[in-house]
Protein backbone atom coordinates (compact mmCIF):
# COMPACT_ATOMS: atom_id res chain seq x y z
CA UNK A 1 0.00 0.00 0.00
CA UNK A 2 1.01 3.76 -0.55
CA UNK A 3 0.72 6.38 2.53
CA UNK A 4 -1.55 9.20 1.34
CA UNK A 5 -2.23 12.67 2.87
CA UNK A 6 -4.94 11.04 4.78
CA UNK A 7 -2.85 8.19 6.41
CA UNK A 8 -0.15 10.12 7.46
CA UNK A 9 -2.54 12.43 8.81
CA UNK A 10 -4.06 9.88 10.81
CA UNK A 11 -0.69 8.43 12.37
CA UNK A 12 0.62 12.08 13.15
CA UNK A 13 -2.61 12.04 15.17
CA UNK A 14 -2.01 9.66 16.84
CA UNK A 15 1.73 9.99 17.22
CA UNK A 16 0.74 13.72 18.62
CA UNK A 17 3.03 15.15 16.36
CA UNK A 18 2.80 18.59 14.79
CA UNK A 19 3.29 17.73 11.09
CA UNK A 20 3.07 20.97 8.79
CA UNK A 21 1.48 21.40 5.69
CA UNK A 22 4.15 21.45 3.45
CA UNK A 23 6.15 18.57 4.74
CA UNK A 24 3.02 16.14 3.71
CA UNK A 25 4.15 15.15 0.96
CA UNK A 26 7.87 14.51 1.49
CA UNK A 27 6.58 12.32 4.09
CA UNK A 28 3.99 10.06 1.74
CA UNK A 29 7.09 9.84 -0.78
CA UNK A 30 9.43 8.32 1.46
CA UNK A 31 7.20 6.37 3.74
CA UNK A 32 5.39 4.55 0.78
CA UNK A 33 8.84 3.57 -0.50
CA UNK A 34 9.76 1.86 2.81
CA UNK A 35 6.01 0.39 2.78
CA UNK A 36 6.75 -1.48 -0.57
CA UNK A 37 9.93 -2.38 0.81
CA UNK A 38 8.32 -3.83 4.45
CA UNK A 39 5.86 -5.57 1.95
CA UNK A 40 8.21 -8.61 0.30
CA UNK A 41 7.25 -10.15 3.72
CA UNK A 42 3.48 -11.12 1.92
CA UNK A 43 5.79 -14.29 0.14
CA UNK A 44 6.68 -15.76 3.55
CA UNK A 45 4.57 -18.49 4.22
CA UNK A 46 3.57 -17.82 7.38
CA UNK A 47 1.04 -21.04 8.34
CA UNK A 48 0.84 -21.91 11.87
CA UNK A 49 4.01 -20.33 12.92
CA UNK A 50 3.72 -18.68 16.36
CA UNK A 51 4.34 -14.62 16.65
CA UNK A 52 7.79 -14.56 18.28
CA UNK A 53 7.99 -11.34 20.91
CA UNK A 54 11.28 -11.74 22.51
CA UNK A 55 13.95 -14.19 22.28
CA UNK A 56 14.05 -15.10 25.21
CA UNK A 57 11.73 -17.68 27.14
CA UNK A 58 11.92 -16.16 30.09
CA UNK A 59 8.32 -15.34 32.19
CA UNK A 60 8.35 -11.99 33.10
CA UNK A 61 10.13 -11.73 36.76
CA UNK A 62 8.31 -9.67 39.54
CA UNK A 63 9.26 -8.24 42.22
CA UNK A 64 7.49 -7.00 46.20
CA UNK A 65 5.99 -4.05 46.21
CA UNK A 66 8.12 -1.79 47.89
CA UNK A 67 10.66 1.04 47.91
CA UNK A 68 14.23 -0.28 47.67
CA UNK A 69 16.01 2.60 46.10
CA UNK A 70 14.78 5.94 44.79
CA UNK A 71 12.74 8.00 45.99
CA UNK A 72 14.45 10.85 44.80
CA UNK A 73 11.59 13.35 43.94
CA UNK A 74 13.52 16.57 44.31
CA UNK A 75 16.11 15.01 42.00
CA UNK A 76 13.73 13.89 39.59
CA UNK A 77 11.63 16.92 39.43
CA UNK A 78 15.21 19.11 38.57
CA UNK A 79 14.42 17.95 34.78
CA UNK A 80 11.02 19.38 35.02
CA UNK A 81 10.48 22.40 32.67
CA UNK A 82 7.74 23.68 34.62
CA UNK A 83 6.79 22.63 38.55
CA UNK A 84 5.21 23.55 41.41
CA UNK A 85 6.04 22.00 45.01
CA UNK A 86 6.52 18.42 44.14
CA UNK A 87 3.93 18.35 41.03
CA UNK A 88 4.81 18.85 37.11
CA UNK A 89 2.97 21.68 35.82
CA UNK A 90 0.75 21.33 32.63
CA UNK A 91 -1.85 23.52 31.20
CA UNK A 92 -5.11 23.45 32.47
CA UNK A 93 -7.37 20.45 31.54
CA UNK A 94 -10.64 20.62 33.41
CA UNK A 95 -13.05 23.31 32.92
CA UNK B 1 58.58 6.77 21.43
CA UNK B 2 54.96 5.67 20.83
CA UNK B 3 52.57 8.31 21.70
CA UNK B 4 50.40 7.62 25.14
CA UNK B 5 47.25 7.67 22.35
CA UNK B 6 48.71 5.23 20.12
CA UNK B 7 48.57 2.28 23.51
CA UNK B 8 46.06 -0.48 22.50
CA UNK B 9 44.10 -0.70 26.20
CA UNK B 10 45.57 -4.16 26.90
CA UNK B 11 49.65 -2.03 26.76
CA UNK B 12 47.93 0.86 28.53
CA UNK B 13 46.71 -1.28 31.58
CA UNK B 14 50.11 -2.96 31.62
CA UNK B 15 52.32 -0.11 31.78
CA UNK B 16 49.97 1.90 34.22
CA UNK B 17 50.11 -0.68 36.70
CA UNK B 18 54.27 -1.30 35.55
CA UNK B 19 54.06 2.70 36.65
CA UNK B 20 55.86 3.57 33.80
CA UNK B 21 52.59 5.70 33.01
CA UNK B 22 50.72 7.57 35.16
CA UNK B 23 46.59 7.55 34.50
CA UNK B 24 46.99 11.77 35.11
CA UNK B 25 48.93 11.68 31.65
CA UNK B 26 47.39 9.33 30.02
CA UNK B 27 43.81 10.83 30.32
CA UNK B 28 45.56 14.29 29.41
CA UNK B 29 46.73 13.26 26.61
CA UNK B 30 43.88 12.51 25.21
CA UNK B 31 41.80 14.99 26.35
CA UNK B 32 44.52 17.18 24.08
CA UNK B 33 44.09 14.60 21.16
CA UNK B 34 40.17 15.56 21.70
CA UNK B 35 40.62 18.95 21.19
CA UNK B 36 42.75 18.51 18.36
CA UNK B 37 40.04 16.68 16.79
CA UNK B 38 37.31 18.77 17.21
CA UNK B 39 36.42 18.83 13.12
CA UNK B 40 35.84 15.15 13.38
CA UNK B 41 32.35 15.96 16.10
CA UNK B 42 32.87 12.81 17.85
CA UNK B 43 32.32 14.44 21.08
CA UNK B 44 29.23 15.68 22.16
CA UNK B 45 30.05 16.55 25.81
CA UNK B 46 33.65 16.66 27.59
CA UNK B 47 34.05 16.08 30.69
CA UNK B 48 37.74 17.53 31.52
CA UNK B 49 37.61 18.35 35.17
CA UNK B 50 35.96 14.82 36.13
CA UNK B 51 38.03 13.02 33.76
CA UNK B 52 41.40 14.90 35.74
CA UNK B 53 39.54 14.18 39.45
CA UNK B 54 38.43 10.48 38.70
CA UNK B 55 42.64 10.38 37.02
CA UNK B 56 44.43 11.25 40.45
CA UNK B 57 41.92 9.23 42.33
CA UNK B 58 43.13 5.98 39.60
CA UNK B 59 46.96 7.01 40.55
CA UNK B 60 46.05 7.01 43.97
CA UNK B 61 44.76 3.22 43.85
CA UNK B 62 47.62 2.09 41.20
CA UNK B 63 50.34 3.58 43.72
CA UNK B 64 48.89 1.54 46.88
CA UNK B 65 48.65 -1.45 44.71
CA UNK B 66 44.69 -1.63 45.05
CA UNK B 67 44.38 -1.17 41.24
CA UNK B 68 40.72 -2.22 39.59
CA UNK B 69 41.09 -4.47 36.43
CA UNK B 70 40.54 -1.18 34.31
CA UNK B 71 42.18 1.53 36.68
CA UNK B 72 42.81 4.61 34.92
CA UNK B 73 41.74 3.57 31.67
CA UNK B 74 39.99 6.60 29.68
CA UNK B 75 36.70 5.51 27.26
CA UNK B 76 34.20 7.28 25.84
CA UNK B 77 30.43 6.86 26.16
CA UNK B 78 27.77 6.87 23.49
CA UNK B 79 25.61 9.38 24.67
CA UNK B 80 22.43 7.26 24.63
CA UNK B 81 23.96 6.02 28.35
CA UNK B 82 22.51 7.64 31.32
CA UNK B 83 25.47 9.23 33.42
CA UNK B 84 24.48 10.89 36.54
CA UNK B 85 24.12 14.47 36.66
CA UNK B 86 26.36 14.38 33.16
CA UNK B 87 24.23 15.51 29.98
CA UNK B 88 22.49 12.68 28.37
CA UNK B 89 21.05 13.89 24.96
CA UNK B 90 20.16 10.55 23.11
CA UNK B 91 21.43 13.28 20.09
CA UNK B 92 17.89 14.89 20.11
CA UNK B 93 16.61 18.26 20.63
CA UNK B 94 13.49 16.94 22.58
CA UNK B 95 16.33 15.76 25.55
CA UNK B 96 18.66 18.90 25.24
CA UNK B 97 19.42 19.81 28.60
CA UNK B 98 18.29 16.35 30.53
CA UNK B 99 20.58 15.58 33.85
CA UNK B 100 20.27 11.63 34.35
CA UNK B 101 19.36 11.31 38.07
CA UNK B 102 20.71 7.76 38.21
CA UNK B 103 23.71 5.91 36.01
CA UNK B 104 23.04 3.40 33.62
CA UNK B 105 24.10 -0.14 35.06
CA UNK B 106 26.65 -0.60 32.36
CA UNK B 107 28.27 2.36 32.81
CA UNK B 108 28.32 1.99 36.77
CA UNK B 109 29.84 -1.32 36.12
CA UNK B 110 32.80 0.09 34.16
CA UNK B 111 33.51 3.47 36.83
CA UNK B 112 33.12 0.56 39.50
CA UNK B 113 36.21 -1.47 37.45
CA UNK B 114 38.52 1.79 37.38
CA UNK B 115 37.24 3.56 34.19
CA UNK B 116 37.42 6.86 33.84
CA UNK B 117 34.70 9.17 31.31
CA UNK B 118 36.17 11.62 29.18
CA UNK B 119 32.85 12.53 27.45
CA UNK B 120 29.55 11.35 25.83
CA UNK B 121 29.75 10.46 22.19
CA UNK B 122 27.45 11.47 19.19
CA UNK B 123 25.63 9.05 16.97
CA UNK B 124 21.70 8.83 15.50
CA UNK B 125 19.29 10.57 16.67
CA UNK B 126 17.88 7.96 19.06
CA UNK B 127 20.28 5.08 18.03
CA UNK B 128 18.15 5.56 14.34
CA UNK B 129 20.38 5.89 11.46
CA UNK B 130 23.62 4.09 9.56
CA UNK B 131 25.43 6.75 9.29
CA UNK B 132 25.70 9.19 12.34
CA UNK B 133 24.35 12.31 9.80
CA UNK B 134 20.84 12.02 11.81
CA UNK B 135 22.32 13.51 15.06
CA UNK B 136 20.86 16.86 16.14
CA UNK B 137 24.75 17.82 16.81
CA UNK B 138 25.52 17.24 12.95
CA UNK B 139 27.54 14.33 11.53
CA UNK B 140 30.09 12.80 12.53
CA UNK B 141 33.44 12.86 10.28
CA UNK B 142 35.20 9.60 9.57
CA UNK B 143 39.02 9.79 10.02
CA UNK B 144 39.14 7.39 7.42
CA UNK B 145 39.34 9.08 3.93
CA UNK B 146 39.90 7.23 0.34
CA UNK B 147 44.11 6.87 -1.06
CA UNK B 148 44.54 10.73 -1.83
CA UNK B 149 41.48 12.12 -1.45
CA UNK B 150 39.66 14.64 1.21
CA UNK B 151 36.23 14.14 0.96
CA UNK B 152 34.22 13.51 4.12
CA UNK B 153 33.17 10.14 4.62
CA UNK B 154 30.67 8.23 7.32
CA UNK B 155 31.73 6.83 9.98
CA UNK B 156 28.77 4.16 10.21
CA UNK B 157 26.30 4.67 12.49
CA UNK B 158 24.56 4.93 14.84
CA UNK B 159 27.36 4.73 16.63
CA UNK B 160 29.82 7.09 14.66
CA UNK B 161 31.08 8.69 17.21
CA UNK B 162 32.04 5.78 19.31
CA UNK B 163 33.97 3.77 16.06
CA UNK B 164 35.64 7.71 15.32
CA UNK B 165 36.69 8.37 18.46
CA UNK B 166 38.87 5.28 18.79
CA UNK B 167 39.65 4.89 14.79
CA UNK B 168 41.61 8.82 15.78
CA UNK B 169 42.43 7.33 18.91
CA UNK B 170 40.48 10.02 21.23
CA UNK B 171 39.45 6.75 23.73
CA UNK B 172 40.41 3.55 24.25
CA UNK B 173 37.29 1.49 23.94
CA UNK B 174 33.92 3.51 23.66
CA UNK B 175 30.85 2.20 25.10
CA UNK B 176 28.01 1.92 21.87
CA UNK B 177 24.75 -0.07 21.39
CA UNK B 178 23.64 -2.51 18.81
CA UNK B 179 19.83 -2.65 17.30
CA UNK B 180 20.63 -3.65 14.62
CA UNK B 181 24.26 -3.16 13.19
CA UNK B 182 24.55 -0.23 15.48
CA UNK B 183 28.22 -1.33 16.82
CA UNK B 184 28.88 -3.90 13.87
CA UNK B 185 28.53 -1.33 11.01
CA UNK B 186 30.26 1.87 12.16
CA UNK B 187 33.29 -0.48 13.10
CA UNK B 188 33.39 -2.23 10.00
CA UNK B 189 33.59 1.11 8.29
CA UNK B 190 36.38 2.71 10.55
CA UNK B 191 38.68 -0.36 10.61
CA UNK B 192 38.00 -1.45 14.32
CA UNK B 193 36.66 -3.87 16.44
CA UNK B 194 32.91 -4.11 17.55
CA UNK B 195 31.34 -6.36 19.65
CA UNK B 196 27.32 -7.16 20.31
CA UNK B 197 27.07 -9.58 23.16
CA UNK B 198 23.94 -12.00 23.59
CA UNK B 199 20.60 -10.26 24.05
CA UNK B 200 20.25 -9.98 28.13
CA UNK B 201 23.95 -10.30 28.63
CA UNK B 202 24.40 -6.85 29.05
CA UNK B 203 21.89 -4.70 31.59
CA UNK B 204 19.88 -2.23 29.02
CA UNK B 205 19.02 -0.36 32.39
CA UNK B 206 19.93 3.55 32.39
CA UNK B 207 19.89 3.03 28.30
CA UNK B 208 17.75 5.19 26.03
CA UNK B 209 15.17 2.85 25.05
CA UNK B 210 14.81 2.18 20.92
CA UNK B 211 13.37 -1.39 20.35
CA UNK B 212 13.50 -2.73 23.55
CA UNK B 213 13.30 -6.45 22.42
CA UNK B 214 16.60 -6.17 20.14
CA UNK B 215 18.66 -3.39 21.87
CA UNK B 216 21.80 -4.75 23.55
CA UNK B 217 24.48 -2.66 24.91
CA UNK B 218 28.81 -3.48 23.68
CA UNK B 219 31.90 -1.91 22.55
CA UNK B 220 34.35 -0.53 20.38
CA UNK B 221 38.01 -1.00 19.97
CA UNK B 222 41.11 -1.01 18.58
CA UNK B 223 41.58 -5.05 18.89
CA UNK B 224 39.86 -8.08 19.76
CA UNK B 225 41.95 -8.59 22.83
CA UNK B 226 40.65 -4.75 24.19
CA UNK B 227 37.34 -5.95 23.20
CA UNK B 228 37.17 -9.31 25.50
CA UNK B 229 38.76 -6.89 28.67
CA UNK B 230 35.96 -4.63 28.53
CA UNK B 231 33.43 -6.64 27.83
CA UNK B 232 34.34 -8.80 31.05
CA UNK B 233 33.58 -5.82 33.05
CA UNK B 234 29.96 -5.32 31.03
CA UNK B 235 28.40 -7.94 31.51
CA UNK B 236 26.22 -9.44 34.39
CA UNK B 237 22.68 -9.97 35.67
CA UNK B 238 20.80 -6.81 36.78
CA UNK B 239 17.75 -7.38 38.48
CA UNK B 240 16.70 -3.56 37.30
CA UNK B 241 16.11 -4.93 33.69
CA UNK B 242 13.46 -7.59 33.03
CA UNK B 243 15.52 -9.16 30.09
CA UNK B 244 18.90 -9.58 31.59
CA UNK B 245 20.08 -13.44 32.11
CA UNK B 246 20.88 -15.04 35.22
CA UNK B 247 24.35 -16.73 33.95
CA UNK B 248 27.86 -16.78 34.52
CA UNK B 249 30.57 -15.52 32.10
CA UNK B 250 33.98 -15.95 31.94
CA UNK B 251 36.68 -13.55 32.26
CA UNK B 252 36.68 -13.15 28.28
CA UNK B 253 40.59 -11.99 28.27
CA UNK B 254 42.22 -14.72 30.08
CA UNK B 255 40.53 -17.64 28.13
CA UNK B 256 41.56 -16.09 24.69
CA UNK B 257 43.20 -18.93 22.70
CA UNK B 258 43.99 -18.84 19.20
CA UNK B 259 43.59 -22.71 18.42
CA UNK B 260 40.87 -22.99 15.63
CA UNK B 261 41.17 -26.26 14.82
CA UNK B 262 38.39 -27.94 15.98
CA UNK B 263 36.15 -25.38 14.89
CA UNK B 264 33.25 -25.73 12.52
CA UNK B 265 32.89 -22.27 10.44
CA UNK B 266 29.35 -21.86 8.35
CA UNK B 267 29.52 -20.07 5.29
CA UNK B 268 25.49 -18.80 5.10
CA UNK B 269 24.91 -18.83 1.07
CA UNK B 270 21.97 -16.72 1.34
CA UNK B 271 25.08 -13.78 2.35
CA UNK B 272 26.60 -14.04 -1.55
CA UNK B 273 24.67 -11.58 -3.63
CA UNK B 274 26.09 -10.81 -7.40
CA UNK B 275 26.55 -6.77 -6.36
CA UNK B 276 28.71 -7.71 -3.60
CA UNK B 277 31.83 -5.51 -3.95
CA UNK B 278 34.69 -7.67 -5.24
CA UNK B 279 37.04 -7.02 -2.56
CA UNK B 280 35.25 -8.21 0.06
CA UNK B 281 34.24 -11.26 -1.10
CA UNK B 282 37.52 -11.79 -1.91
CA UNK B 283 38.72 -11.26 1.61
CA UNK B 284 35.47 -13.39 2.89
CA UNK B 285 37.06 -16.39 1.10
CA UNK B 286 40.46 -15.51 2.08
CA UNK B 287 39.40 -15.30 5.75
CA UNK B 288 37.80 -18.73 5.35
CA UNK B 289 40.87 -20.13 3.88
CA UNK B 290 43.07 -18.50 6.85
CA UNK B 291 40.94 -21.04 9.64
CA UNK B 292 40.63 -23.52 7.42
CA UNK B 293 44.98 -23.59 7.04
CA UNK B 294 44.34 -24.42 10.78
CA UNK B 295 42.24 -27.10 10.59
CA UNK B 296 38.87 -25.54 11.01
CA UNK B 297 35.83 -26.93 9.26
CA UNK B 298 34.59 -24.78 6.25
CA UNK B 299 31.02 -25.83 6.06
CA UNK B 300 28.74 -24.39 3.89
CA UNK B 301 24.71 -23.90 5.59
CA UNK B 302 21.45 -22.22 5.09
CA UNK B 303 19.69 -19.37 6.44
CA UNK B 304 16.59 -19.57 3.67
CA UNK B 305 14.65 -16.26 5.42
CA UNK B 306 17.65 -14.22 4.94
CA UNK B 307 16.00 -11.57 2.62
CA UNK B 308 13.21 -10.96 4.91
CA UNK B 309 15.44 -9.80 7.99
CA UNK B 310 15.35 -6.36 7.16
CA UNK B 311 11.72 -5.51 6.24
CA UNK B 312 10.97 -8.01 9.05
CA UNK B 313 13.48 -5.77 11.36
CA UNK B 314 11.56 -2.59 10.55
CA UNK B 315 8.23 -3.66 11.14
CA UNK B 316 9.21 -4.83 14.98
CA UNK B 317 12.13 -2.51 15.38
CA UNK B 318 9.73 0.95 14.86
CA UNK B 319 6.74 -0.41 16.12
CA UNK B 320 8.67 -0.91 19.57
CA UNK B 321 10.02 2.83 19.06
CA UNK B 322 6.76 4.06 18.54
CA UNK B 323 6.05 2.94 21.82
CA UNK B 324 9.05 3.85 23.77
CA UNK B 325 9.41 7.38 22.19
CA UNK B 326 6.19 8.03 23.11
CA UNK B 327 7.48 8.80 26.56
CA UNK B 328 8.70 11.94 25.22
CA UNK B 329 6.53 15.33 26.11
CA UNK B 330 8.33 17.91 27.80
CA UNK B 331 6.14 17.85 30.37
CA UNK B 332 8.61 15.59 33.16
CA UNK B 333 11.53 15.99 31.58
CA UNK B 334 13.41 17.49 28.30
CA UNK B 335 13.45 20.50 26.27
CA UNK B 336 9.40 21.82 26.52
CA UNK B 337 9.29 24.37 23.61
CA UNK B 338 5.45 24.96 23.45
CA UNK B 339 3.39 28.04 24.99
CA UNK B 340 0.18 26.69 24.53
CA UNK B 341 -2.50 26.58 26.92
CA UNK B 342 -3.76 22.95 25.29
CA UNK B 343 -2.23 20.00 27.07
CA UNK B 344 -2.24 18.14 23.44
CA UNK B 345 -1.04 21.44 21.49
CA UNK B 346 2.07 21.46 24.06
CA UNK B 347 2.60 17.29 23.42
CA UNK B 348 2.19 18.45 19.59
CA UNK B 349 4.69 20.86 19.79
CA UNK B 350 6.85 19.72 21.71
CA UNK B 351 7.16 15.56 19.70
CA UNK B 352 7.54 18.18 16.61
CA UNK B 353 11.03 18.64 17.76
CA UNK B 354 12.01 15.14 16.86
CA UNK B 355 14.32 14.94 13.56
CA UNK B 356 12.80 14.03 10.43
CA UNK B 357 13.93 9.77 10.61
CA UNK B 358 12.99 9.41 13.44
CA UNK B 359 9.58 11.14 12.97
CA UNK B 360 9.28 8.81 9.68
CA UNK B 361 10.00 5.88 11.90
CA UNK B 362 7.41 6.63 14.63
CA UNK B 363 4.79 7.15 12.03
CA UNK B 364 5.80 3.71 10.55
CA UNK B 365 5.54 1.96 14.03
CA UNK B 366 2.44 3.87 14.63
CA UNK B 367 0.73 2.58 11.53
CA UNK B 368 1.82 -1.12 11.88
CA UNK B 369 0.06 -0.98 15.27
CA UNK B 370 -2.66 0.94 14.69
CA UNK B 371 -5.77 -1.34 14.92
CA UNK B 372 -6.37 -1.66 11.40
CA UNK B 373 -3.00 -3.14 10.27
CA UNK B 374 -2.08 -4.82 13.40
CA UNK B 375 -2.31 -8.35 12.25
CA UNK B 376 -1.15 -7.03 8.59
CA UNK B 377 2.57 -5.97 9.37
CA UNK B 378 2.76 -6.44 13.16
CA UNK B 379 2.09 -9.80 13.88
CA UNK B 380 2.98 -10.94 10.68
CA UNK B 381 6.79 -9.60 10.98
CA UNK B 382 6.79 -11.36 14.63
CA UNK B 383 6.05 -14.62 12.91
CA UNK B 384 8.63 -14.17 10.32
CA UNK B 385 10.90 -13.08 13.19
CA UNK B 386 10.92 -16.91 14.49
CA UNK B 387 11.25 -18.13 11.18
CA UNK B 388 14.28 -15.81 10.75
CA UNK B 389 15.22 -17.34 14.43
CA UNK B 390 14.90 -20.83 13.96
CA UNK B 391 17.16 -20.52 10.25
CA UNK B 392 20.09 -19.71 12.86
CA UNK B 393 19.12 -22.65 15.50
CA UNK B 394 19.36 -25.03 12.56
CA UNK B 395 22.23 -23.88 11.08
CA UNK B 396 23.90 -23.85 14.74
CA UNK B 397 23.48 -27.77 14.72
CA UNK B 398 26.27 -28.41 12.60
CA UNK B 399 28.54 -25.30 12.90
CA UNK B 400 29.89 -23.68 16.10
CA UNK B 401 30.29 -19.75 14.86
CA UNK B 402 29.16 -18.67 11.10
CA UNK B 403 31.45 -16.39 8.70
CA UNK B 404 29.86 -13.19 6.68
CA UNK B 405 31.13 -10.06 5.63
CA UNK B 406 29.73 -7.37 8.33
CA UNK B 407 28.60 -4.97 5.42
CA UNK B 408 28.49 -5.37 1.53
CA UNK B 409 30.29 -2.20 0.90
CA UNK B 410 32.81 -0.19 1.98
CA UNK B 411 32.29 3.89 4.21
CA UNK B 412 30.41 6.06 1.72
CA UNK B 413 30.55 9.93 0.88
CA UNK B 414 29.01 11.93 3.70
CA UNK B 415 25.00 13.02 2.23
CA UNK B 416 25.26 10.15 -0.44
CA UNK B 417 22.05 8.23 0.84
CA UNK B 418 20.30 10.59 2.89
CA UNK B 419 17.79 10.95 0.11
CA UNK B 420 16.64 7.12 0.34
CA UNK B 421 16.08 5.65 4.04
CA UNK B 422 15.76 2.29 1.98
CA UNK B 423 19.23 2.59 0.62
CA UNK B 424 20.21 3.70 4.07
CA UNK B 425 18.71 0.36 6.00
CA UNK B 426 20.36 -1.63 3.00
CA UNK B 427 23.79 -0.92 5.18
CA UNK B 428 22.06 -3.38 7.88
CA UNK B 429 21.96 -6.23 5.93
CA UNK B 430 23.98 -8.60 7.58
CA UNK B 431 23.84 -7.27 10.73
CA UNK B 432 20.25 -7.09 11.36
CA UNK B 433 19.54 -11.08 11.10
CA UNK B 434 21.18 -11.51 14.50
CA UNK B 435 19.61 -8.89 16.09
CA UNK B 436 15.97 -10.66 15.24
CA UNK B 437 17.53 -14.03 17.45
CA UNK B 438 19.41 -12.21 19.83
CA UNK B 439 22.94 -13.66 18.87
CA UNK B 440 26.21 -12.71 19.82
CA UNK B 441 28.64 -11.08 17.02
CA UNK B 442 31.86 -9.62 16.35
CA UNK B 443 33.04 -7.38 13.41
CA UNK B 444 37.02 -7.09 12.90
CA UNK B 445 39.11 -5.65 10.16
CA UNK B 446 40.01 -8.17 7.39
CA UNK B 447 40.76 -5.98 4.83
CA UNK B 448 40.19 -2.57 2.93
CA UNK B 449 38.93 -1.67 -0.68
CA UNK B 450 40.52 -0.63 -3.69
CA UNK B 451 40.28 2.77 -2.54
CA UNK B 452 42.09 1.94 0.67
CA UNK B 453 38.48 2.15 2.76
CA UNK B 454 38.47 -0.80 5.91
CA UNK B 455 36.36 -3.81 5.27
CA UNK B 456 35.14 -5.73 8.33
CA UNK B 457 34.15 -9.67 8.63
CA UNK B 458 31.56 -10.69 11.00
CA UNK B 459 31.66 -14.00 13.29
CA UNK B 460 28.09 -15.05 15.09
CA UNK B 461 28.12 -17.32 17.69
CA UNK B 462 25.50 -19.28 19.38
CA UNK B 463 23.91 -17.57 22.78
CA UNK B 464 26.95 -17.22 25.39
CA UNK B 465 29.07 -17.92 22.74
CA UNK B 466 31.18 -14.77 23.03
CA UNK B 467 34.51 -16.60 24.23
CA UNK B 468 33.97 -18.25 20.88
CA UNK B 469 33.56 -15.32 18.52
CA UNK B 470 36.35 -13.71 20.63
CA UNK B 471 38.78 -16.70 20.19
CA UNK B 472 38.28 -16.87 16.28
CA UNK B 473 38.55 -13.11 15.92
CA UNK B 474 41.70 -13.45 18.13
CA UNK B 475 43.33 -15.84 15.57
CA UNK B 476 42.32 -13.98 12.95
CA UNK B 477 43.49 -10.81 13.45
CA UNK B 478 46.71 -12.33 14.35
CA UNK B 479 46.99 -14.22 11.07
CA UNK B 480 45.64 -10.60 8.81
CA UNK B 481 48.93 -8.80 10.79
CA UNK B 482 49.27 -5.27 12.24
CA UNK B 483 46.87 -2.22 10.43
CA UNK B 484 49.04 0.86 9.84
CA UNK B 485 47.77 4.25 12.02
CA UNK B 486 46.07 6.70 10.36
CA UNK B 487 47.43 9.51 9.03
CA UNK B 488 45.94 12.47 11.50
CA UNK B 489 44.74 14.37 8.61
CA UNK B 490 42.48 15.70 10.57
CA UNK B 491 45.48 17.89 12.95
CA UNK B 492 46.12 20.76 9.85
CA UNK B 493 42.18 21.45 10.43
CA UNK B 494 42.03 22.67 13.52
CA UNK B 495 43.40 26.52 14.74
CA UNK B 496 45.49 25.14 16.64
CA UNK B 497 47.12 22.58 15.17
CA UNK B 498 49.72 20.02 16.55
Amino acid sequence: MSFDKKTIMHVAHLSNIDLPEDKIGEYTDKLSHVMTFIETLNEVDIEGIEPMTSVLDLELPLRKDEVTEGNIVTDILLNAPEKNDDYFVVPKIIE
Amino acid sequence: MTALTDLSLTDAQRLLKNGDISAVELVKAYLKAIEDAAILNCYVTICQDKAIEQAKQSDLRLSQGNARPLEGIPIGVKDVFCTKNVETTACSKILKGFIPPYESTVTQKLWDAGAIMLGKLNHDEFAMGSSTEYSCFGPVISPVRKNGETTAHVAGGSSGGSSASVAARLCLAATATDTGGSIRQPASLTGTVGIKPTYGLCSRYGIVAFASSLDQAGIITHTVEDSAAMLTQMVGYDHKDSTSLATTTPEYHTHLSKDVSQLRVGIPKEYTSSDMLPAIQRMWEETADMLAHQGAKIVEVSLPHTHYALPTYYVVALAEASSNLARYDGIRYGNNISNSTQLIQRYRENRAQFGEEVKRRIFLGTFVLSAKYYDAYYIKAQKVRRLIRDDFNTAFEKVDVLLTPTTSGAAFALGEKLDDPVAMYLNDLFTVPVNMAGLPAISFPMGKDSAGLPLGMQLIGKPLGEQTILNTAYFLEDARGKIPKLHPWWLNNTSKGM
